[in-house]
């Protein structure tokens, strides 16, 4: 449902995604890992038309992502987004920041979007946090909140830029159960993350990236236990065995 | 003071008459201002070349011209092209005018200081520009804006002193009339001092009360 081909893009001078070609299916969980500054969130970002790519085609069900076309709006409101720093509306309280898109942006009638709220922050977990503004909760809380307000929409999938990189290491398990829980419920996810836990329980599959190009890519046992590739072995050694 | 207690009570009811003008003075150019400088402040981080291009030259154009040049401009020269304006009108369009520029600044730098991810939070729920200025940017920008906002109530206040230039009798004009016909400057100038420092002071509370309220969260 998602697909690249050959895309590239760059910052100025620098090129930092060079020919990415991969494709994720429905109910598919797919994650990048990589080194910083491999382009593993440029993807993501290109993805749903945070930033505009150079060259190749991203599509989207079938859809052509343009960041500048008037069809963004469609493709965003398929593809949801999880952000690294959650990103949640401070002036809002936790239910207003689920509902928002709903009533705003697919005109939902008021009663109706409230009760999806409620029954979704439920879902993850934080049913009697709904009136808390985003700064009376956790870090966990707060990027569960986030990942209530992708669901809200009704997504096709959701997009994860390292959900957990920005939360104390004891809040990093509750935010990781919500999104097994969503991948068992056959959401399509994928998921820029350092978690090789998770990856390797969760993911169908592991793309690994390394200097803006896809170094290895295959089913995530196999990628992440026996990898073929010198630079993979190297990040996974290093990410596992820091000292 | 004695004597002060007495002029108070022979002049007070003639700077009073000022003082409505100078409130409606202040009032309108106040909501005036605030109009235009939002617009100018949207149209400058609109992201459209066009419109940002306009309205930096168009503040920029604003802030290089004195307050009293512009009156008198509106006043004078404006009915030279078939536009004639009251006196009144044109202290409010004036006033209202220049202080767009500061207001447009303060508000530019209000919207500016808000978190892209904020921005990028609204986009990928689907919100287009407008949407995402109206319930995400602007709430959020009120409260980083709010204390120069008050700063700049007060300094249009007492800038409406400058619409006496154009004959209109607000409340600087009447203190000037009666002083000049009376000789008593002593009394009559400390009673308009009076007088426009209890106009700021609702202002003050008014802005610390919004303060209050936009911080809560």
């Amino acid at each position: 449902m998602i697909e690249l081909r050959d895309v590239h893009k760059k910052f100025g001078a620098v090129e930092v995604l060079k020919g990415i070609t991969a494709a994720v299916e429905k109910s598919e969980v797919v994650c990048i890992i990589g080194p910083s500054g491999s382009g593993k969130s440029t993807i993501l970002r290109c993805i749903n038309g945070l930033e505009s790519y150079d060259s190749g085609d991203i599509l989207v069900e079938g859809a052509r992502v343009d960041s500048k076309a008037k069809s963004i709006v469609a493709i965003r409101t398929q593809v949801s987004m999880v952000f690294q720093r959650f990103n949640l509306f401070p002036h809002r309280t936790a239910l207003e920041n689920v509902v928002e898109g709903p009533i705003y942006v697919k005109n939902e009638p008021r009663a109706e979007a409230f009760e999806r709220g409620r029954a979704l922050l439920a879902r993850v977990g934080l049913a009697e946090k709904a009136d808390a503004y985003p700064a009376q909760l956790s870090g966990g809380q707060q990027q569960r909140v986030a990942i209530a307000r992708a669901l809200a929409m009704q997504p096709k999938a959701i997009l994860f830029d390292e959900p957990t990189s920005a939360l104390d290491p004891e809040l990093v398990g509750d935010v990781l159960s919500v999104m097994r829980k969503l991948a068992d419920d056959g959401m399509t996810m994928v998921v820029v993350t350092h978690e090789m836990g998770f990856a390797g329980d969760v993911a169908d599959r592991v793309l690994f990236i390394d200097g803006g190009v896809i170094v290895e890519q295959g089913p995530a046992k196999s990628v992440l236990n026996q990898p073929q590739h010198a630079r993979t072995q190297d990040f996974l050694r290093r990410v596992l065995h820091p000292l | 003071m004695q004597k002060f207690l007495h002029d108070a009570n022979e002049f007070l009811p003639i700077l009073l008459q000022g003082v409505w003008l100078t409130i409606l003075v202040t009032l309108g150019s106040l909501i005036l201002s605030t109009i235009l400088g939002l617009l100018w402040a949207l149209m400058r981080v609109s992201g459209v070349w066009a419109l940002s291009g306009l309205s930096a030259g168009l503040i920029n154009l604003i802030r290089g011209i004195p307050i009293i040049v512009l009156l008198f401009y509106l006043y004078f020269v404006m009915p030279d092209f078939g536009i004639t304006l009251t006196a009144l009108q044109a202290a409010i369009l004036g006033l209202g005018i220049a202080y767009s520029a500061y207001q447009a600044e303060n508000f530019r730098a209000g919207i500016e200081a808000i978190d892209k991810g904020q921005i990028e939070a609204a986009q990928t729920i689907g919100m287009g520009w407008a949407l995402t200025m109206r319930r995400v940017v602007l709430p959020q920008a009120v409260r980083i804006v709010l204390p120069p906002y008050g700063n700049i109530m007060i300094m249009l206040l007492k800038d409406s002193s400058q619409a006496s230039t154009i004959t209109v009798a607000e409340l600087a004009l009447q203190g000037k009339l009666i002083a000049s016909s009376t000789f008593k400057n002593t009394s009559v100038f400390t009673l308009v001092a009076l007088m426009y420092l209890t106009m700021s002071i609702p202002l003050i509370l008014l802005v610390r009360h919004l303060e209050k309220r936009a911080g809560r969260r």
